[in-house]
């Protein structure tokens, strides 16, 4: 199942999935465009961005990697009471309730100390916590689906299922953080 | 293992490095706000950061993740000497970075401009994808490999490392060789 190491054999398998993702991030970078101008006008916000849909991205990732490697050693079965898939799982909501007030507070911190903040921490802290749990439940479904389509299709996971989990969290990343942003400020 | 030792030990490994990325993607972002005046000078740049921040968290990760598996399955040694195979996945990295960075930058400027949108003539994109793919590939290759091979030696499992560390990497090679590439090119265009 694991590709060969050659240039060739690495971009077949690589190649056609990465420029589909690109194509996914350029949609989500024409959503950023479009708030650009309130982006800019809420320095917290903007500086939340990055680091909100990259954490969410990671959280995805790690599990990817777990899983996938769980896999290559033959200890997962993909069943909803697998004691590995279960326990990564509350492993990444626990994660993301343990960091995502802390990037609410350094963003707030961060554009106060550098281009000055509009809005109160609490309300920054709260939009960086109720997105981050959005996304940790997100990413975990997402991950998990994506590693047992990688399986199904006998496709290496290495190649497909952190890039699909990583992409798919940024472009959710914006549409959620958007979606609480409207809610909540 | 219960469920409760394999969460216990998946947050255990999971949060030092995810720490550190936070602390690189508060960083990106503080950097991404003082990029306002580029951005104005270079319409479709926006649009563009997440493609390119996204590439290199695929195509890095992706090879990561590979050695990790081939360091766990026992494939490749953590040495970076004598193996050309390690050295044939990082040339395909690099080489398939670029593709998708130059890729990214051609379909962006189409969509802008069927949009209606404002954008920057496409040679202008193309140039800057290109400049900020091959630096930051270099330096997030080196990352990679270095963090990876220096992780497994002391026992950590490469795993938990690779997602974090590119992403961190990514997001802070990306942005500042993004700033980098951003201002030769308007230099370079007399911008």
């Amino acid at each position: 199942m694991a590709t060969d190491w050659t240039v060739r054999a690495i971009t077949r398998a690589m190649m056609p999935v990465l420029l589909v993702l690109t194509l996914v991030e350029i949609g989500s970078g024409l959503v950023l465009g479009t708030f650009e101008a309130d982006l800019l006008a809420s320095p917290s916000l903007l500086v939340l961005v990055p680091v909100t849909i990259g954490t969410a991205g990671n959280l995805g990732s790690v599990l990817a990697a777990r899983l996938s490697t769980a896999m290559h050693l033959g200890t997962l079965s993909f069943e909803p009471e697998d004691d590995v898939l279960q326990g990564n799982a509350v492993a990444t909501l626990a994660l993301a309730l343990t960091v995502f007030p802390v990037i609410g507070a350094g963003a707030w911190a961060l554009a106060t100390v550098t281009v000055g903040s509009r809005l109160a921490l609490s309300t920054v802290v709260v939009v960086a916590f109720v997105s981050g749990e959005v996304l940790a439940v997100l990413a975990v479904v997402v991950t998990a689906v994506a590693t047992y389509t990688a399986y199904r299709f006998e496709l290496d996971p290495d190649d497909v299922v952190i890039p699909v989990v990583t992409n798919a969290c940024d472009v959710l990343g914006v549409v959620v953080l958007f979606l609480v942003v409207q809610i909540l400020v | 293992m219960t469920v409760r030792e394999v969460a216990v030990e998946a947050y255990r490994e999971g949060l030092p490095a995810l720490a550190t990325s936070v602390l690189g993607g508060l960083l990106a972002g503080v950097v991404l706000g003082g990029m306002r005046s580029e951005f104005r000078l270079v319409p479709g740049l926006l649009v563009l950061v997440p493609a390119l921040l996204a590439t290199r968290g695929n195509v890095y990760g992706s090879l990561g993740a590979r050695i990790s598996t081939a360091l766990h399955q026992g494939l490749v040694e953590p040495r970076i000497r004598g193996d050309d195979r390690l050295w044939r996945a990082i040339v395909a990295a690099i080489a398939n970075g670029l593709v998708a960075s130059l890729f990214a930058a051609a379909v962006a400027f189409l969509v802008l401009s069927w949009l209606g949108r404002p954008a920057a003539p496409l040679s202008v994109l193309l140039s800057v994808a290109l400049l900020a793919g091959l630096l930051s590939g270099i330096a997030l290759s080196l990352t990679v490999v270095v963090v990876v091979f220096a992780g497994y030696r002391r026992g950590h499992n490469p795993d938990t490392l690779v997602g974090p560390i590119v992403t961190t990497a990514g997001d802070v090679f990306g942005i500042a060789f993004l700033l980098l590439a951003v201002r030769v090119v308007l230099l370079a265009g007399g911008g």
